[in-house]
């Protein structure tokens, strides 16, 4: 990973900064020049809350090389409490005894490594609630 | 915009074709195309291909192919769409055609995904690599998602999904292209290797090399050429947010049921006027969602009709994936969406021996990209 894309990304995967359209309220995440509802070019930053429900989820068994070494993991899109959704891992649980509809907390997590000289790259996952 | 047919076709068996480079196979694919179709010359040719650069560190695949084939100085250029890359080249060849800027186009597609990239990672790459694959997720496991998502909304089975691997196995047995020419029993399938739960190794389509291609003319063209051909009666392409979790509906392709809406409206035809269809089922769930999203079964109940053997060759209501589908006649990624448009030629021009349905005049070919995110759909109507 060169460390000027991941250096990009940092306000979204530290923090969960989004953007809000300032015509109509849409929240997107992550921020993007034009609003998908209502085509508005003006947002303001906002902090997503930690706290939402697994919408789907599936156990990764068979990863490609980057993340071999964490399989099976569990991976989710988990529904905010405004409403936006993220693909995130869901981690410190029982991999089966995760289930759709359970309540859960994003967390500040080491999520990949570049190799043994790389950068550690972080971001959020999820554990249950 | 004037009439436009198809009038040859070409391609190589799908599989693991070591003993051939990206080039060889995609030679071999359109110089039997343009056999096929009697044609002296082509105007212009497209390449569909998803990540040649990723795959074999080959990019500038129009120029590569041009060269090879024979055929410099016309305009030669590569097509992306991800997996709908086939489909997408197709409808570049239809528009320049039905345009009237060429009356020739030479349509094609090909992927080289045996020769050693991590093909996990590179498949990948058409989800959204900041906020989706940063994470871990997979091509299989974006669609293990939706197939949870469906059984936890519609009460979909384990066993059903395992019908449209068994129904598209048995079919590839007809194909001597396929690259998978065995039939697979339910247990099988349903004790296969978990890739991503709930989706085992038999729900996913294979990691294949492959090229296709088709020459697209006027009708006029296709008139003076006297042999078969079809007419192609629709065109359409829709998209979608690039990451699954940006949808609306995680069991719905929304680029799928708008493709498909405009197809319709264009060739003013409704589902039960098309006679069969090539899917994009690059995992056993999508079939089951597109037959939905098509307006073949009703929503939730795609899994049932499969089970039930709806959309088999014998029997079926509406015959899906004659070829037997990416499942076993392989899915070389860029390939795919011309190799749809092959079968459904077969098919109409009743060539396709013993796969062939009887009585039809109709098919739909329907190619996606990524999980959902580019649609392209296609039908064609035999003369």
């Amino acid at each position: 990973m060169i460390t000027a894309r991941y250096h990009r990304e940092i306000p979204q995967r530290y923090r969960l900064e989004a953007g809000k359209c300032s015509t109509c309220q849409h929240v997107a995440f992550p921020p993007r020049p034009v609003c998908p509802k209502c085509k508005g070019r003006s947002f303001e930053t906002v902090r997503l809350s930690e706290e939402g429900k697994i919408v789907t989820f599936t156990i990764v068994r068979v990863a490609s090389e980057k993340f071999s070494k964490q399989t099976p993991y569990a991976v989710g899109i988990v529904e905010l409490q405004e409403g936006i959704r993220i693909t995130t891992q869901i981690v410190d649980a029982e991999l089966d005894k995760i289930e759709v509809g359970q309540r859960v907390k994003l967390v500040f997590r080491r999520v990949q490594e570049d190799g043994r000289a790389g950068i550690l790259c972080y971001g959020y996952k999820a554990i249950i609630a | 915009m004037r009439d436009v047919a198809v009038v040859g076709t070409g391609m190589t068996k799908f599989g693991e074709l070591w003993g051939q480079s990206i080039r060889d196979i995609f030679v071999e694919a359109a110089q039997q195309a343009i056999a096929d179709s009697g044609v002296d010359y082509i105007d212009s040719l497209y390449v569909g291909s998803m990540s040649p650069g990723l795959f074999v560190n080959q990019e500038h695949l129009g120029a590569v192919m041009a060269d090879y084939l024979g055929v410099n100085p016309i305009p030669a250029t590569r097509v992306e769409s991800a997996c709908a890359s086939g489909g997408v080249a197709f409808r570049q060849a239809f528009l320049e055609v039905a345009s009237g800027a060429s009356d020739i186009v030479l349509a094609g597609g090909v992927e080289k995904m045996t020769d050693g990239a991590d093909v996990t990672d590179v498949l990948a790459a058409a989800a959204d690599q900041e906020y989706e694959v940063y994470h871990g997720i997979t091509f299989p496991g974006l669609y293990a998602m939706i197939a949870k998502a469906h059984m936890h909304q519609y009460g979909t089975t384990r066993e059903q999904l395992a019908a449209v691997a068994v129904k598209n196995h048995r079919n590839g047995v007809k194909n001597p292209n396929a690259q998978f020419r065995s039939e697979v029993s339910l247990a099988q399938v349903m004790s296969s290797t978990m890739v991503a739960d709930p989706l085992r190794l038999l729900d996913c389509s294979p990691v294949s090399d492959g090229a296709a291609a088709v020459i697209v003319a006027s009708l006029d063209v296709a008139r003076k050429l006297n042999k078969n051909f079809v007419k192609v009666v629709a065109s359409a392409q829709a998209s979608d947010t690039i990451a699954l979790h940006g949808r609306e509906s995680i069991t719905t392709f929304k680029a799928v049921v708008e493709a498909s809406k405009k197809a319709y409206k264009i060739a003013n035809l409704r589902p039960a006027d098309i006679n069969l269809v090539e899917v994009h089922d690059c995992f056993t769930i999508a079939e089951i969602v597109v037959s939905e999203d098509l307006g073949f079964f009703e929503k939730g109940k795609g899994g049932e009709a499969a089970k039930q053997g709806l959309t088999a060759i014998e029997g079926g209501r509406i015959p899906i994936n004659t070829s037997g589908g990416l499942k076993a006649k392989g899915h070389p990624v860029g390939a795919t969406g011309i190799a749809q448009i092959i079968e459904l030629y077969e098919q109409l021009t009743s060539q396709a021996g013993p796969r062939q349905v009887k009585n039809v005049r109709r098919g739909m070919a329907q190619n996606m990209g990524g999980s959902g995110a580019s649609c392209v759909i296609h039908i064609l109507e035999a003369q």
